[in-house]
């Protein structure tokens, strides 16, 4: 019998906001050890929380992007456990009534596009960060250091249906989250720095099956890799136990990426009753439709509807569109070249050729660099003139990132213009003619592909300063 | 002069007869008189009162920024966030603790230059009728010190009125206010949910609690709403809603006025003297113009039940903070992070805090939410429909505080559902989130009983009409307990 993978995803994402989800403390991330901190967030006795606005927005935004319906009335609720980074004992959720329900993100899987639906999206405050002095965990540690910081950081959590059906559909959900949240600039989204966490919950079943199997959940997946990983473990783990007859338990299993593979942890440690209740502190989260309509409309277009447009408006292949719509900053920017220039496919390359080399190697982004997409198009006027050749065209593009200067006075300065004086060129010509008889000899025995060390000769006398066609066609006729 | 009113002394510091410096002197050494009988202070703060003393007699002397609590001496129920002085809540688990911050009150309070005299005891995190359960002593009601002075806010209203200060700050979960205030002869309001801000209340249960003045007279009550009532931006459950001068509402008149006497408060589990009492003050609103007719709340029997499961569930909620982790103490005792916790907790709350954590912990627990917890919203809100059906006919309703006058020392404490039922008339008005009043309608045995009259949602300045009038028509409120001047100089308990 074949077996159906089941996979469901809950995803935690911290908020960009300038403060914390019920009081006024920064978010900044790798201040010192509880400085961010006041009676709200560390839960002195007698305080009181109050909704931040602007994390209800992004919430919003996001529920928005993940075309969920936004609900009239969410209510915020007790989550109750103990645990000394949860300075009050218990964490303010969403749980009965959340802020939105019923939407979806669609996938490429395979090419094919797939619907993943998503239950639901509410908002939380995280919680904060333990250290340990002799042991991995609390238990057994000689001491444990507790920092808030991190404690009251705005959370938004994702909850997607089970529509996944294999480790790498899940991945690609992931990644695809990552990129529609960093688009609507709502969240860093890095799994590695834990501002994007995921728990997976997978069961399999027979093909055709209706109902689930048992599941498990998994967590402690802080990268991409680790949430395939894992899941593939888990997977490999389900199935194994179908074949040789033992029985999956649910319960939560923490993945190890050391050796991957998931561990049960002790059910008893995991086994809470977290005696939600609304919470009696705040009052519910009614956005009305003119402040929903705000937001949406500070979305903009999203990436897969951007993709497509471009394609279809500027005859672009899927990877490049793909890649032009990564963020909102290189497709503006590359809308704004093509305005001035309308040659899509060579903005296109220069876009994503030197410019991307460029920022990558350097470690920058579009947004703290220089150059103009006006600065860009002189540049690609200059070779259009022949007053530059494309190869000079490089090196003066790297000049115009380092230093700032346009194109005319780096042309100026350097003296690049391309040769137009025949005479010039001529002489270089014969000077290489001259240099190499044994190419020379070679080429007019019959051996023609010699021809292109001899213009790559001219071409490094001239600095790079002359047209090879122009110079190989001088060559030829000195040469017959 | 410790037992003038703060109008009277408003009067004398303004016209320069004295100074606040001496007025509050004067309070401490009657606090040095008699406090070793009443008990009524869990920490006294006389070096900072002396110094915000010098600071309102400056603000006199220059006439500037006065206000009528300038220099006024007032004691705190401490269950109220004092920075950097003691706030326990009776509670050996917050025994050391010295909040980072002020509560809201406290700000308002200090900027109207206000004189505060320490902090006084309650029921351990104001679980309680009668300060006993304090988790370092009982308070003694200056009636009678062989009885309690009801509580929570005991320690507040044995304060006022043994003359150890002023006027009070308490708070009111289930009547914590109204019911010493009746027990110990003063007047007592606890203010509409959200008319207060609590900020900085060490929080027993959130959807009931509520800061509100004990004071001498009516007079002194609005005055000090005038200072605490209002919005406050770090309470999202504070009201919108400007606050009126409650000083206007102090009109001798009640002429038209419509009184409703709760006729299921007037019945069973009442002591007859307090019905009497009732009666007659019913029947004196009646002379004074106002009609008189009874009225029924029949959900009224299923309030103390309800409110015996959202309050303990809430708490148990907003207790859990207290894990010897950050603050207050930490059990000696332990080995791992679970007995940590295990240990702190057994050691730092009493009983009475213990059995409504596991109230309210069972009452939210799965499987029993519905039950219990979602059934007694659904009561709750039953409740606010009876209200709201009677102040279509009524202006305002009136009741005993209290089923009984103040109980004998130790009499309750091995029932704590006979403790629980001497909050009967009050709890259904918290349930409600209504503004009600207690002040003194009559003696039994010596002891004061407290007319309780209940309003509407922010309807404070109704309560407080009618509440003066029927002041300024009977002398109740100016009996002073005996035993100030009888029991100087006698040997402490």
């Amino acid at each position: 019998m074949n077996y159906e993978t089941i996979i469901g995803l809950e995803i935690h994402a911290q908020l960009l906001t300038e403060s914390k989800m019920f009081c006024s403390c920064s978010t900044k991330f790798g201040a010192r050890p509880n400085t961010n901190i006041c009676p709200i967030c560390t839960g002195q006795p007698g305080v009181l929380p109050v909704i931040n606005k602007k994390a209800v927005e992004l919430a919003i935004k996001s529920a928005l992007a993940l075309n969920c319906r936004i609900e009239k009335s969410s209510v915020f609720a007790r989550k109750h456990y103990f645990y000394p980074d949860l300075p009050k004992n218990l964490q303010i959720s969403q749980y009965e009534l959340p802020l939105a329900t019923k939407g979806y993100l669609d996938i490429v899987v395979d090419g094919q596009k797939k619907r993943i639906g998503i239950t639901r999206v509410h908002l939380e405050e995280d919680a904060g960060k333990l250290v340990h002095k002799g042991a991995a965990r609390i238990m057994g540690a000689g001491e444990s250091l507790v920092d808030y910081n991190r404690t009251g950081i705005p959370l938004m959590e994702i909850v997607s249906e089970p529509d996944l059906r294999s480790p790498a559909e899940a991945k690609v959900f992931m990644e695809a989250l990552q990129h529609l949240l960093q688009f609507i600039g709502v969240c860093d989204a890095k799994m590695e720095e834990g501002s994007l966490r995921c728990d997976a919950n997978i069961s399999i079943r027979p093909e055709g099956a209706q109902k689930f199997g048992v599941k498990t959940e998994i967590k402690n997946m802080n990268s991409f890799r680790a949430v395939l990983r894992a899941l593939e473990a888990e997977e490999k783990r389900h199935n194994e136990a179908k074949k040789s007859g033992e029985e999956i338990i649910q319960e939560t299993r923490f993945f190890d990426d050391t050796t991957d593979t998931t561990i049960g942890m002790r059910s008893k440690e995991f086994a809470h009753d977290y005696r939600y209740f609304p919470e009696p502190d705040l009052p519910p989260v009614e956005p009305d439709n003119r402040w929903i309509e705000e937001i949406r409309n500070t979305i903009g277009e999203l990436p897969e509807k951007k993709q497509e447009r471009f394609k279809a408006d500027y005859q672009l292949n899927p990877a490049d569109a793909e890649f032009l719509t990564s963020s909102p900053a290189l497709a503006v920017f590359f809308e704004s070249c093509v305005k001035l220039y309308a040659q899509p496919k060579i903005v296109a390359n220069w876009i994503m050729g030197d410019l991307t080399a460029y920022l990558n190697a350097n470690n920058l982004s579009l947004e703290k660099i220089d150059l103009t997409p006006a600065g860009l198009i002189d540049l690609f006027k200059e070779i259009d003139k022949g007053t530059i050749s494309g190869k000079i065209a490089k090196t003066i593009l790297m000049e115009m990132l380092k230093s700032g200067k346009t194109v005319h006075d780096i042309i100026k300065e350097q003296g690049l213009t391309q040769i137009s004086d025949e005479g010039e060129l001529v002489k270089i010509v014969e000077d290489v003619i001259q240099n190499n008889p044994k190419q020379v000899a070679e080429f007019r025995a019959g051996k023609d592909s010699v021809i292109m060390f001899l213009v790559g000769q001219v071409m490094k006398a001239s600095k790079g300063r002359a047209k090879p066609d122009a110079v190989q066609k001088l060559l030829r006729s000195r040469l017959q | 002069m410790q037992n003038k009113t703060a109008h009277e002394l408003h009067s004398l510091l303004t016209a320069k007869k004295i100074s606040s410096v001496e007025l509050t002197e004067k309070v401490f050494e009657q606090i040095e008189k008699v406090e070793n009988r009443v008990r009524a202070y869990v920490t006294l703060t006389k070096e900072k009162a002396l110094k915000a003393a010098r600071a309102a007699d400056e603000r006199i002397k220059n006439g500037q920024d006065l206000t009528p609590l300038t220099g006024i001496p007032i004691a705190i129920k401490d269950n109220m966030c004092t920075r950097e002085t003691l706030t326990t809540c009776s509670s050996k688990i917050l025994a050391n603790y010295l909040p980072p911050y002020d509560a809201t009150i406290i700000e308002k309070l200090q900027a109207a230059g206000a004189v505060m005299l320490g902090k006084t005891n309650l029921d351990e995190f104001a679980m309680g009728s009668s300060t006993e359960n304090s988790g370092f002593h009982t308070t003694h009601n200056p009636w009678n010190l062989e009885t309690v002075p009801g509580g929570s806010s005991g320690g507040s209203a044995a304060a006022v009125a043994s003359g150890e200060c002023i006027l009070a700050l308490g708070s009111d979960t289930g009547g914590s206010i109204r019911q010493p205030a009746s027990f110990c002869g003063v007047v007592g309001l606890k203010p509409t949910y959200g008319r207060v801000s609590r900020y900085g209340l060490v929080a027993f249960a959130s959807s009931l609690d509520q800061i509100g003045p004990l004071t001498k007279d009516v007079t002194d009550t609005a005055i000090l709403m005038n200072i605490i009532s209002g919005r406050d931006p770090l309470d999202s459950t504070s009201v919108e809603k400007a606050v009126p001068d409650y000083r206007k509402s102090l009109v001798n008149d009640v002429k038209k006025f419509r009184i409703g006497l709760i006729s299921d408060l007037m019945g069973k589990g009442i002591d007859e003297e307090i019905k009497k009492a009732i009666k007659a003050a019913a029947r004196q609103l009646e002379s004074l113009g106002a009609i008189v007719e009874e009225v029924s709340l029949p959900t009224f029997e299923y309030a103390v039940p309800t409110y015996y499961l959202i309050a303990p569930a809430e708490a148990s909620s907003n207790l859990a903070r207290y894990d010897g982790v950050k603050y207050g103490h930490r059990s000696k005792e332990f080995t791992d992070l679970l007995s940590m916790y295990y240990h702190t907790r057994q050691e730092g709350f009493g009983p009475e805090v213990k059995r409504r954590i596991m109230l309210g912990t069972y009452a939210l627990s799965a499987g029993y939410y519905d039950a219990y917890y979602l059934k007694a919203l659904k009561v709750r809100a039953l409740i606010k429909e009876d209200f709201d059906k009677a102040f279509k006919r009524f202006d305002v309703l009136i009741s005993p505080t209290a089923p009984s006058v103040a109980f004998k020392i130790g009499e309750k404490t091995a029932d704590p559902l006979s403790m629980y039922l001497s909050d009967i008339a009050t709890i259904p008005v918290n349930l409600a989130g209504l503004p009600a009043i207690s002040l003194p309608c009559g003696f039994s045995n010596g002891l004061p009983i407290g007319l309780q009259i209940i309003g509407e949602a922010f309807a404070e300045e109704k309560l407080l009409q009618v509440a003066y009038t029927y002041e300024q028509n009977t002398e109740w409120h100016k009996r002073k307990p005996s035993f100030a001047k009888a029991t100087e100089g006698k040997p402490t308990l």
